[in-house]
Order: structure tokens, then sequence, then C-alpha cells
């Protein structure tokens, strides 16, 4: 890059987000217009909704940090064997694909899954709890739980060994030590983070899709995308779409105004923290008993994608044609979603960089990059619908699907690009920037010699996360998805609503194989740190 | 040279494969697939065309009107299969469909069939099918159903299924404006209601409710392909909806020629002796049965709405089905 262009690749970049963004807003607030707002008030359906979409979010919340915290609690005064793969296995479930754990859940406690054929086994009557609420719930604590785990751990582990010492010293028990030490730490990061899980919960779409079950358990979410595919209804999905947008937009200067108050949590690695309370019997017992319920929840969906593998049939289902064209599919899109979305990422962040360190202007910067991130407010479904309804009358949306999909997968994934690259593409600049520019290092000798070598690393590591989510994803697809376009996620999806479970099974284990090589690469380079949830 | 020589005829082969013809059909699963009727009807009909046909499956009848209204003009079929007389209207005011332009034959539809866009293929009667050996006494009515809230059953999404439509025009035949109190009643009882009828009836073959809806000839599969006959439809006295199966050409169509003549086709004992032994439907025209249809009971009554009457109503009535069942 030349000096006089620094503005250049930014600019593109945020044009190109800004249009793809506010182009479909415009579409949605155009169709939405066509709709009588008289008739919203009377629509018991839509208040319904709203009202499932608030409610199973706040309860998914409450039931995951309510097991969070103790479950932190007994993480930091037990060491045990498998306890250090076990806050690994943790950060997976961030960035698993939903319909993966899915297809784990249904498994698990599915009318044939393992509990009932448990209570079969001693002779009681099999249960159906899986579709409807209990199910949504069930994988929403499945994904938020150890997320909510690590984070409460991180911030009893940053108490200083001198106030455990003191604490030691004045005897506290257990439930002192809580409310005098634990609690003040996790008390700062608790409103961030149930924030944050609120957010996930209200927008979730594959888990809801799947284990929704009928009009009575579904969100906002979902039913704008059965307005679209169920009804043809474009005003409603229209006007269903704004309005989740106009949720999503509220909780995230709810959640910016939480996060700026909270103190940031710093990692202490401390080791082993001289607990007074570790000795302590009935801490002992409650602990275990923590520890099996959390594990007892999280543990078998995971086993289960595995176990399915062992499946003798596997090996017919593994070798159908539609599974590997499906991954085929699934690997061209994401990592042509992954491309694109770094493309704008870097050359968002080489403009930013150049405007907060070489002109002085940190708050342009600060807003240019605020700019990209501003994808958060737009739920995939959202973005995908808007896209649908301005690209409908000028072309053949399914046609288009894969780029599409593409498209909203690279968006998706901006925000975390962001915050991954910023840091060290900074930090190259404040190292460089002087010695390149008093040697006359530039453009593309400069990129080569200075930038990549320090850069790649993170970069490869950017894409790698990018090309996760975008293997995971199901709301792009289940909007553009068609016989011709299947990816793993969306092959999966339809292979468990017709009970496939042996094809399922094969499905599931491939996109685990894929999922998992990508995490371990982004895990095992950063060597442990948090690179997946941060 | 020699080495170029398969990798030149593979080339010759393929570009004399590619200028064959194609015809799109949109169906729903369990007519497209290996169980169903389409993989022999494919055969016999390329073996008359000189073409290709291909199945796109969709989840079901309703889901074929979905997806020909989102993709509008820009759609790829050339045929629709498996709409029925419930939704001639709605599909008629896409405006995207041609007319068949075919002399109809002498039709065994129960109340006639003449209309210049679709074509019949074949009908039946939407009915709750239960397993003897696990239900001893079944409800004899829709009436009877309502009262007894330990029968658990299955049904179609109205939103994406002919079948789940089928069920609400029956449950607004027979009550009308009560229809959401029956609704709810149902809800209370409602094991799942799935997208297409080929997940409900396959989670009903796995023992999770006592009825699935389907059709009066479901039973008839069971008896010829398993000779088991503990499979059964609950006979209602007030009567049973029917169904017309229709399937209509696409103005868009990219082979107009090709369309005509399967719709043709559809009317000929080639496509039809499929039906009864494949679809479990009765067939259009005068075609033999399989041994199995005489054990089946008809209707005494074959209840329906005018097309006119559904699309006029069809939203409302869904809407009523919404809000019941979401309380």
């Amino acid at each position: 890059m030349t000096k006089r262009n620094w503005w250049l690749p930014g600019s593109l970049s945020l044009f190109a987000i800004l249009l793809l963004t506010t182009g479909p807003i415009a579409a949605l607030l155009l169709q939405s217009r066509e709709h009588d707002l008289g008739a919203l008030l009377n629509d018991s359906y839509l208040v319904h909704i709203i009202w499932f979409s608030f409610y199973q979010a706040l309860l998914s919340t409450l039931l995951s940090l309510l097991l969070a915290i103790p479950l932190a609690q007994a993480l930091s005064r037990r060491r045990f064997i498998g306890r250090t793969l076990l806050l690994r296995l943790f950060g997976l479930s961030l960035v698993l694909p939903v319909i993966l754990v899915v297809f784990g859940i249904v498994t698990v406690h599915g009318r044939q899954g393992w509990v009932n054929q448990l209570l079969q086994a001693v002779g009681l009557e099999s249960v159906g709890y899986l579709y409807g609420l209990a199910g949504i719930l069930l994988a929403h604590i499945f994904f938020n739980m150890p997320l909510a785990a690590r984070i409460l751990l991180q911030a009893i582990e940053s108490i200083p060994a001198s106030q455990w010492r003191i604490a030691n010293q004045l005897g506290f028990n257990g439930w002192q030590l809580f409310l005098r030490l634990e609690w003040p730490v996790m008390r700062s990061a608790l409103p961030a983070l149930a924030s944050m899980i609120f957010m996930l919960c209200f927008t979730s779409f594959a888990t809801v899709m799947a284990l929704g079950g009928g009009p009575k358990s579904t969100t906002l979410e979902v039913a704008i995308y059965q307005a679209i595919r169920f009804d043809f209804d474009l005003p409603y999905a229209g006007m269903l779409a704004l309005l989740q947008l106009l949720f999503c937009a509220s909780f995230l200067l709810l959640q910016y105004r939480f996060t700026s108050r909270s103190t940031a949590i710093q990692l202490s690695n401390l080791g082993l923290i001289a607990r007074p309370d570790r000795q302590q019997l009935s801490l002992r017992l409650w602990d275990t008993l923590v520890l099996i319920l959390c594990l007892a929840l999280f543990l078998p969906p995971l086993l289960a994608i595995i176990s399915s593998g062992l499946n003798p049939k596997l090996i017919a289902a593994l070798s159908s044609a539609q599974l590997w064209h499906a991954t085929r599919t699934s690997l061209l899109i994401a990592s042509g979603a992954a491309l694109l979305s770094m493309l704008f990422t870097v050359s968002l962040l080489i403009t930013s960089r150049h405007l907060r360190l070489q002109l002085q202007r940190r708050r342009s910067a600060a807003l240019m990059e605020a700019i990209g991130s501003i994808i958060l407010v737009l739920p995939a479904v959202v973005l995908s619908t808007g896209l649908f309804i301005m690209l409908r009358n000028v072309a053949d949306v399914f046609t288009l699907g894969p780029i599409l999909v593409l498209l909203v997968n690279a968006l998706m994934a901006l925000p975390y690009g962001l915050r991954a690259l910023q840091a060290p593409m900074e930090r190259v600049s404040r190292q460089h920037h002087k010695l390149c520019e008093s040697l006359g290092i530039n453009g593309w000798a400069r990129i080569k010699q200075v930038e990549w070598p320090l850069l790649r690393k993170s970069m490869a590591l950017t894409f790698a996360l990018a090309m996760m989510l975008s293997l995971g994803d199901l709301s792009a697809i289940a909007l553009f998805g068609s016989q011709s376009l299947q990816t793993l996620p969306w092959l999966l999806y339809q292979q468990l609503g017709n009970y496939q479970l042996t094809e399922a099974s094969a499905t599931a284990l491939v996109l685990l194989m894929l999922s998992l090589g990508l995490f371990m690469l982004i895990e095992g380079v950063l060597g442990g740190k948090d690179a997946a949830t941060n | 040279m020699y080495k170029l020589l398969p990798l030149l005829m593979l080339l010759v082969a393929g570009s004399a494969f590619a200028k064959q013809e194609t015809l799109t059909i949109y169906t729903y699963s369990s007519f497209a697939s290996d169980w169903g009727p389409g993989p022999a009807i494919k055969q016999a009909f390329e073996a008359e065309c000189d073409c290709q046909l291909k199945f796109v499956a969709l989840d079901d009848g309703v889901s074929i009107l979905n997806r020909l209204r989102l993709e509008g003009k820009h759609s790829k079929a050339d045929v629709i299969l498996g709409l029925d007389d419930s939704l001639l209207a709605a599909a008629k005011a896409t405006d995207l469909l041609a007319e068949h332009q075919q002399t109809l034959p002498a039709l065994s539809v129960p109340n006639g069939w003449s209309d210049s866009v679709f074509l019949p293929y074949d009908y039946g009667y939407f009915a709750f099918i239960y397993n003897a050996e696990k239900l001893k006494n079944p409800p004899h009515s829709f009436a009877e159903l309502l009262e007894r809230p330990e029968l658990t059953i299955l049904y179609q999404d109205p939103r994406t299924s002919t079948p789940g439509q089928g069920l609400m025009l029956w449950v607004q035949k027979l009550y009308g404006e009560q229809a959401p109190s029956v609704w709810q009643n149902l809800a209370q009882r409602t094991v799942a209601v799935t997208k297409g009828w080929s997940e409900s009836y396959g989670m009903f073959l796995k023992g999770e409710a006592d009825l699935v809806l389907s059709y009066t000839s479901s039973p008839a599969y069971h008896i010829s392909a398993e000779q088991q006959h503990q499979y059964q439809a609950a006979n209602f006295s007030e009567g049973h909806y029917l169904q017309v199966e229709v399937a209509a050409v696409l103005k868009t169509s990219s082979q107009p020629q090709l369309a005509r003549q399967f719709m043709a086709f559809m009317l000929t004992p080639a496509f039809q002796q499929h039906v009864a032994s494949g679809n479990w439907m009765y067939p259009v025209i005068d075609t033999p049965l399989p041994d199995s249809f005489a054990e089946l009971t008809l209707p005494e009554q074959a209840l329906s709405f005018s097309t006119e009457q559904v699309s006029k109503q069809r939203s409302q009535w869904l809407r009523a089905w919404r809000n019941a069942v979401i309380r």
C-alpha cells in the first residue's frame, strides 16, 4: 500500500459492508410498509412468539448462570484428572455447529434416546420431553453454561492470593468466602455475561428450528423464516425482521453499557489457589454433586456424536454421494466466506490503524471499526431475509444461493475478525512503522517483508475461526438452500427431520471432524489461550 | 494421442448425454423417494420420451406452491406435481401456470373433473391410521376422537403439507366456527406437527402416537408390501375429506412440448398403474387395483369445499389454527 492511498482499502471495504447491510434493511422497510399495522395489535400469534422469545431466552440465561456459578466454584476448588481437558471442551462448545449439538441432544434425549433406553432397561415408562421448551433449554444450557463457567472461573482466579490468605487467617467458611471474595468479582462479570447469553438465546435459530416442534414454541427468529418459506408472506416477514432488528439493537446498547461499566477481567495464572475451604467435607460433597449434574448435561451429547460414529451401518452411509457433495459445498462456501471476511477485515484495519497511529484520529478509527461490527445487531436470518426480498424481483435467488450464503457468512464473521486482528495489526505498525519509513520500505515490499511474517499466524487463526463459523451456519442456508445447494448443517437438519438417524450419524461425524480439525488448529497454535472465546 | 483417446471419447459421450433434454418436476418427497412411485414413473416416461426426467423433492404438497411463489418467473420447474384440489385457486393466482391443452378421457374422479390448468392423477380420503394390535378400541367418529383425551395423534403442518391442510379443512367442514376449540382439544394430545407426511408417518410406525393423519388407502401398503394387517384406517361416521392430487405445466417452462407429453402420459395406464401400488391412492382412470385394496373401507360420505371457498378463507382458517395451537 502506498502512503497516499491509505484511505482506499478501508473505504472500499466500509462501502461494501454498508451496501450489504443497508440494502437489505431498506428492502425490509419498504416491504413491511405494506403490512397492515392495525392488524398487528390484534395478532395474538405475534404477541405469543415475542413473549416466547423473551421467555425462553430469560429461562436459558437464568438456568445457565445458576449452574455456572457453583460449577465455577467447584472447578476452582477441585483438581481432578481431566480438568484441563474439560476446560478445553468448554471452549469447544461455543464454536461447535449448533445443529451438530442438536443431533447429539436428540440421540441422548429423544424418544429412542439414551435416557429412554435407560428408563426402559429399569422397567420404567419412556418419556417424551425433547420437543418444545425443554429441548430448547437443554441445548441452550449446553452452549452457555460452559462459557459462563469459564468466564466466572477466570473471575475467581483473579482474586489476589493475599486476599485468600487473609480469609484463611480469619477462618472464613465456604459461604463467607462466597459472599466476601467470590461474589464481588463475579458480580462485576455477570451483567455483561448475562446480556451476552440472553442475546445468543434470543436470536438462536438452529436449536429452535430443530427442537421447537410447532407454532407453540417458535421464536421471532424462526417465525421470520417460516413467514417466507411456509406462508410466502413477505410483508409479514419484513415486519418481523424489523422487529427483531429493533430488539437486537436495544440489547446491544444495553450490553454496551454493562461492559463499559464492569471492570476488565485479568487472567492471573496462580495455579492452585490456597483456598481455605478445599478440605471441608460438606463442600466436597456439594462440589461432587454440582460436577456430576453439570457433566450429565454437558458430556452425553458430545459422546453421542462420537459414539454414533461406531454404528456398523455407518460405512454405507459414509459412501453416500450426497454427503460428499454437501461436504464439498460446505468447504467451498466456508473458505470463500473466510477469505472474503479476511479481505474486509484487513482492508478496514489498514485504514483505521493509519487513522489512529499516523494521523492521531482515534475517534474516526474507532468509528470505522464500530461500523464494521454493526453486523452484530443484524441476525443472519434478518440479513438473509433482507437480501432475499431485495434480490427477488431482480434475479433468481436460488441460483444466487451459494453466493448469498457466502456473503452472509462472511459478514457474520466480520466482528470476530476485527477483534482478533485489530491488536496484532496495530502492534506491528507501532513497532515497525518508523523503521519502514526511514528505510523506505513501502507497498508490496513492506507487506512481504514486514507485515506478513509477523501477522500470518494471527491471520491463519482468524481465517480458521471464520471458516468454522461459516461451516456451522444454518440460518442463511435455511433460506437459500435447496436440493441443489446443500451444506453439511442443512443436510443434517433435513436428515434429523426425516428421522434418518444412520445417515445423520455419518453427516454429523464428517461435520464434527471438520470442526474439530479447525478448532485444534486454533487452540493448538495459540497454545491453550482463549483464542476461541476472545 | 492414444493417451488422449479415452478422454476424447468421454467428452463426446458427455456432450451427447448433455444434449438429451431434461424435464424438471417439483414434487413432494414421498412421491420421489425410492419407495414411492417416482422411480418407476421416471423409468416408464424416459423410455418413451427420449429425455431425462428429474424430480426435485420438496417437503410436502403446499411447499411446492410456496416454492413456486418464492421463485416466481425464475423457477426451474417445468411441471409441478402434488398440489391438491383445494389449492387450485391459490396456484392459479400466481399467474405462473399454463393450460394443459389435453382432451380429457373419462375420469373416475369423485364429483368429476373439468379444469383447464390442472390435471388430476390420483385421489384419496384423509383418515387417521392406527395399529389394531396396540389400539383395540379405535374411535368411530371425529366426535369420539375429541372425547377421548388419552388418544395421542400425529399430524402435519397445514402451512406446508396437503394432508395437514386436509385435516384443517375437515375440521372446518365439521365444526365451522367451533374449529378453534377443536384445535385446542387436539393440541392437548398432539405428539408432533411435522412439516411433511413422511416424517409423521415414520414417527407413527415407530410407535410414537396412537393415530396418524394419512389416507384411508394407507393400510393397503402394509398389506401388499409387508403382509401386515394391523394398520387400519379409523372409519369416522361423519365422513372423510376428499383429496384430488393434481399436476400442471409452468408458463416459463423451457420444455413445453415435453411437459405436455408428460401431462398426457399421466392419464395412461403406464403412469396410473403405479398410483395404487406406489403412492397408495386411487387411480383416476379405470385401472386394476391390487388385492389389498379390497380390504379397505370406503368412507360413507366424501366431504369437500369448493375451490373458491377454500381460496377465500384459507389464510383465515390457517390463522385460526395457528392462534389456537399456541394457547
